[in-house]
């Protein structure tokens, strides 16, 4: 027998998926709101009691193993020197633990900008600034500004390697709990993710989860593992690359659409063209965004606030609806789960915005540059157009009647030839809400948690019409 | 060791030049950053202020050097590197013109070196130790 808890503590629902290893199948999932103002324990339990009830019997679980996004997940600040340089790096190494980035700074950090750490209760700092040999004045500064200011939270160094000595004595100065590790931006437009990756991981296991309620309880699992967006990313690349003998999917991209944020993931590399000049940072081959202000309830707001007066009034129009007020009353319940039609529309329609724009601002763009040698192409970001598959998982493509018209919204709809989105993917559903509890398992049974993953990640539900046109 | 940022401004993808230059630069015992070709302005200030440069080596073969190097030295004041050496050489104007008349409008974008065409790399070479007092 080898049975396997995989746990997601999610910031609405504790969603539990069971394994059994012998059979490579999902015994079953389940899942209740969190608790986590009280005892979390108390929604897993309720989660667990369902569970055993669905299956008909109690069992035994080998490994019971957690990842956590409760109580706000894991919130970030990263601090750099140059918006498009460190500042940038910093961003992506947070986003890549798995972080949700709450505060960017750039330069000199100021009384109001520290003020800031406080007032948005920040978990860790990750203090970026200066690649190798380069800039130390302003890391140095904000080092001691960090310290005068009294910060007590974890502080990540990874900024110039030169002022390591300098950074370290500054911690002790002030007596602060700093973690020194590798320059995110060695050289210009480099980016080394994966020391200071682990050192925030690292805090989040040792110091985090107990502040985030989740310690209580240890006692009951064995472990908590990862921030969940960590875990799905861990997941995707699995699914991605294959592992062993059983190959992966190739290159893909993941949409997760949640009530607070939109997450999107791509696995692929930056660039496949030999005509193009790539510019900009370095782009992780695994790479996160998150987009905070898009979402299906809390985030419900931030989808029509970047709309114009006259684009709403036009939505209004076109639809039928009063969408301001639509999404308002997402924000003020967010426990609201679409009953009627009307409900099931509108939430339709706004997954299909947070689709669209998530994509927006995680592809790359390509423009054309005319130069007396001819026409040269110019590339920033990565280039999403050979994607083989686009893999929808969330709540509301999940539960969605027409997945395929929100995972369309990730490709090149609009015909819009500077956006290097998806040219001509094929559609896949995490239909069970598998995948941040496949990327727990990766970590024990990566091959049992990809032959699941491959068995229950499958084609869109729906209506074929409505896919063929 | 001092830091050098070197690339090719604007819509010019002329390479060769710009290899040669990090190539003589680096054995010549100095920390090179190349940006490479279609560079923009921010491109050259931003590298150079996370690398603490020294430098900012402009070149440019296509001719339009003039129009994308103005306002240069001003985003530099602006960044907080206006203590910076900016050198430039190349094609930078259009056609045949009077270099004497060249070097001076560039000197009034603030350059501090201005190269004719041809110019071998290991001329600069020389000012680049006066500059930093080698």
């Amino acid at each position: 027998m080898a049975n396997y808890l995989l746990i997601d503590f999610g910031s609405t629902f504790t969603k539990l998926v069971a394994v059994d290893s012998v059979e490579s199948e999902i015994i079953g999932t389940t899942s209740d709101f969190t608790t986590v103002e009280t005892d979390i324990s108390e929604g897993y339990q309720r989660a667990l009691a369902k569970l055993f009830s669905k299956i008909g019997k109690k069992i035994e679980f080998e490994q019971v193993i957690a990842c956590s996004s409760a109580a706000g997940g894991l919130k970030m600040a990263a601090i750099g020197l140059v918006k498009e340089l460190t500042v940038e790096a910093a961003k992506r190494v947070c986003l890549g633990a798995g972080a949700k980035v709450d505060l960017v700074f750039a330069h000199h950090l100021n009384q109001s900008e520290i003020k800031q750490i406080f007032d948005e209760k920040i978990d860790i700092i990750l203090l970026a600034g200066g690649a190798d040999g380069g800039n130390f004045e302003t890391v140095v500064f904000n080092a001691n500004a960090l310290g005068k200011a009294g910060i007590k939270i974890p502080v990540v160094y990874a900024g110039n390697k030169s002022v390591q000595d300098e950074i370290i004595e500054i911690f002790e100065k002030y007596n602060m709990d700093g973690h020194i590790c590798d320059n995110v931006m060695p050289a210009i437009n480099v980016l080394n993710i994966t020391s200071a990756k682990e050192k925030i991981r690292e805090i989040f296991l040792k110091q985090i989860i107990e502040a985030k309620g989740i310690k209580k309880i240890e006692s009951e699992i064995n472990k908590v593992v990862l921030p969940t967006p960590s875990a799905v990313l861990e997941a995707a690349k699995l699914l991605s690359e294959g592992y062993l003998e059983e190959p992966g999917l190739g290159e893909i991209v993941i949409v997760d659409i949640g009530g607070a944020t939109t997450d999107m993931y791509s696995i692929c590399s930056s660039s496949k063209r030999s005509d193009v000049i790539i510019h900009g940072l370095e782009e992780p081959f695994a790479k996160r965004t998150v987009e905070g202000d898009l979402g299906m309830r809390y985030s419900a707001p931030g989808i029509v606030k970047s709309l114009s007066e006259r684009e709403i009034n036009f939505i209004n129009k076109d639809k039928g609806v009063d969408i301001v007020n639509e999404v308002n009353r997402r924000y003020a319940n967010v426990k609201l789960l679409p009953e009627n039609t009307h409900d099931e529309f509108i939430d339709q329609f706004l997954g299909e915005m947070c689709a669209y724009r998530a994509m927006h601002r995680h592809c790359g763009r390509i423009h054309e540059v005319l130069t007396p040698m001819g026409k040269v192409f110019n590339q920033t970001g990565k280039d999403l157009s050979d994607v083989a598959y686009v893999i929808g998982t969330g709540g509301v493509i999940i539960n969605s009647k027409h997945q395929y018209q929100i995972l369309r919204q990730t490709t090149n709809i609009l015909h819009n030839p500077s956006e290097l989105r998806p040219n001509d993917p094929e559609f896949l559903v995490d239909h069970n809400y598998i995948m941040a509890a496949m990327g727990l398992l990766a970590k024990i049974k990566p091959l049992l948690a990809l032959k699941i993953m491959k068995k229950h990640i499958t084609q869109i539900r729906g209506n074929q019409n409505e896919i063929s046109k | 060791m001092k830091t050098i940022v070197i690339g090719v401004i604007g819509a010019d993808v002329h390479a060769v030049g710009n290899k040669i230059i990090e190539y003589t630069l680096t054995k010549s015992g100095y920390n090179v950053v190349n940006i490479g070709v279609l560079s923009s302005q921010e491109d050259f200030i931003n590298a150079a202020i996370e690398t603490n440069a020294d430098i900012i080596m402009v070149s440019s073969l296509y001719g339009h050097g003039e129009i994308d190097c103005r306002g240069m030295r001003d985003k530099c004041i602006e960044s907080g590197i206006e203590n910076i050496l900016l050198y430039v050489g190349g094609n930078i104007v259009v056609g045949k013109q009077d270099f004497t008349e060249v070097k001076k409008r560039f000197i009034e974008m603030g350059f501090n070196r201005i190269y004719p065409p041809g110019t071998p790399i290991d001329e600069a070479l020389k000012d680049i130790h006066a500059d930093l007092g080698e």
